[in-house]
């Protein structure tokens, strides 16, 4: 299950996703949204996506770690909108024979999605200036704040 | 040609439109409709070396030659997830 979504994320619809008999675990992780970056009070978040592309990418991770781990259950989501502090924005599940190959497969699936699928984020500031974030920059400064 | 073009994050927002129909020439690239967007955002260029383009959902390059139909879109820098 590979899906963008407006809707909260609990993580049972990935934890379902991922549910196999071959099991012995099942690795879940959570992106949520700090109150601050590198110390600068944040508002809020805005996420923006690409559905088809986004959820089409998330599915060749999964192919790549297929092959890399032999793990076939790998389910992601991604939440998109307004995300306030504490809210859940990327829930991944990884179900794996043993645990070791499961959380190695989890956190390549992170690095990858931040890597390869099309989602956006924008950082709405305590002080009201807002930027749409790059990897390791700041892409656009000194947007104002969206009503 | 027809094709649609799609605006996210940053130019989504300068363009203030997320997406459009562009009547393209025959044998038309990405790099054509680049150039025609720099025509209205010149400040755009700047950000092209960092910016990715995808037609029908996959990666391109700015030589992917489009054809009738296609679906191309901006793509920049991804931020998914979270910073850990």
């Amino acid at each position: 299950m590979f899906k963008i979504t407006t809707e909260v994320i609990t993580g049972a619809e990935v934890r379902e996703a991922v549910e196999a008999p071959d099991a012995g675990a099942v690795v879940l992780f959570f992106g949520t949204v700090r109150n601050n970056t590198d110390g600068r009070p944040t508002k809020y978040l805005e996420y923006e996506a690409y559905p088809p592309m986004a959820e089409k990418k998330m599915a060749e991770i999964a192919e790549e770690i297929s092959d890399k781990w032999g793990i076939h259950h790998v389910a992601m989501m991604h939440r998109v909108g307004r995300l306030e502090i504490g809210e859940v924005s990327v829930a991944v599940a990884v179900a794996s024979p043993h645990r070791k190959d499961g959380f190695e497969a989890c956190q390549y699936a992170m690095n990858r999605l931040k890597q390869i699928v099309p989602i956006w984020k924008r950082e709405v500031w305590a002080d009201g200036e807002a930027e749409w974030v790059k990897p390791d920059a700041v892409f656009f400064k000194n947007l104002p704040e969206r009503t | 040609m027809k094709v649609t073009v799609k605006y996210f994050a940053v130019c989504h927002e300068m363009l203030d439109r997320s997406e459009e129909e562009m009547e393209l020439p025959e044998g038309a690239t990405v790099q054509t409709i680049l150039k025609r967007l720099e025509e209205e955002w010149p400040e755009i260029a700047e950000f092209y070396e960092v910016m990715q383009m995808s037609v029908n959902w996959e990666y391109a390059t700015e030589n992917t030659e489009l054809t009738e139909g296609d679906e191309v879109a901006l793509i920049p820098p991804v931020t998914g997830g979270c910073d850990v």
